[in-house]
């Protein structure tokens, strides 16, 4: 998805990992994952660098469609929808 | 051989197989540095968000790091004592391996994982518990430094066993590290 598509999404999750380093926003996206239903998308707003590698990664082994990211001034959204 | 044997010898090796890659990490912890028991502990708990099953063995420098400050353990030998004086008590009172200058690298570096954001050990522990991450402790480290259980942290998976344990938990993980 392009970054003006990803900015339309309106999520039925959002989880706010801004301050927390590495695995944080991973665990923050593991446990807020299940309170979703599958065909669902979150949002996570992550200011840990490693975040954007991470996500995709695990996308990728939980079946998740990872959809983009959008860069903001300080942190970065990362959009998925839920297997 | 016949069909029928040929296809039940197939159903064991794949049982086999499958036992055998299990999404899990086994890790030894050995060390009994802030630094390493700290990486340890990301790499645990960054593996049950990627929705793997930890077991962690912690053996030799690794086990005073799972002491609880605050309890005791009664019917000590002279050497257990030494030990137990000699050692750090407990994950708060580790040290650095290296840079360590009589503590004062450990007091920087927790000051700067404060300021990073990046979780502390106590921080981590807890997490890690919540999670199901599972702590087996070397049964025979504990009696050569003359560790009890009953001084060891609350803790919910807390185990002690032998190498056989570790060695079983790692011959069906997929991940296997030494720390």
């Amino acid at each position: 998805m392009t970054t003006e598509e990803l900015k339309t999404i309106t999520a039925n999750q959002i989880v706010d990992a801004r301050g927390t380093a590495c695995p944080g926003p991973l665990l923050a996206a593991k446990k807020a994952i299940g309170e979703i239903e599958s065909g669902e998308v979150m949002e996570i707003l992550s200011s840990d660098e490693g975040t954007k590698h991470d996500i995709p990664r695990w996308c990728e082994k939980m079946e998740h469609e990872f959809l983009g990211i959008v860069e903001e001034d300080s942190y970065t959204r990362l959009f998925l929808k839920k297997a | 051989m016949d069909f029928e044997n040929q296809i039940l010898e197939l159903q064991k090796k794949v049982g086999k197989l499958e036992k055998g890659t299990k999404d899990q990490l086994s890790m030894v912890v050995f060390s009994g540095d802030l630094d390493k028991i700290l990486a340890a502990m990301i790499i645990a708990t960054g593996a049950v968000a990627y929705d793997m099953q930890v077991k962690l063995f912690f053996t030799f420098w690794a086990t005073a790091s799972l002491r609880d400050p605050k309890k005791k353990a009664s019917g000590k030998s002279f050497m257990g004592k030494m030990f137990g004086m000699m050692l750090p008590k407990g994950k708060n009172k580790l040290k650095l391996s290296k840079m360590n200058m009589a503590g004062m690298g450990a007091a920087m570096i927790k000051g700067l994982m404060k300021k990073k954001n990046v979780a502390s050990l106590d921080e981590l522990f807890k997490v890690a518990g919540e999670l199901g991450v599972v702590i087996n402790i070397c049964e025979m480290s504990m009696d050569l430094m003359g560790f009890k259980k009953e001084e060891m942290i609350d803790y919910p998976n807390l185990n002690v066993c032998g190498v056989a344990t570790f060695l079983a938990d790692a011959s069906e993980s997929k991940v296997q590290l030494f720390i």
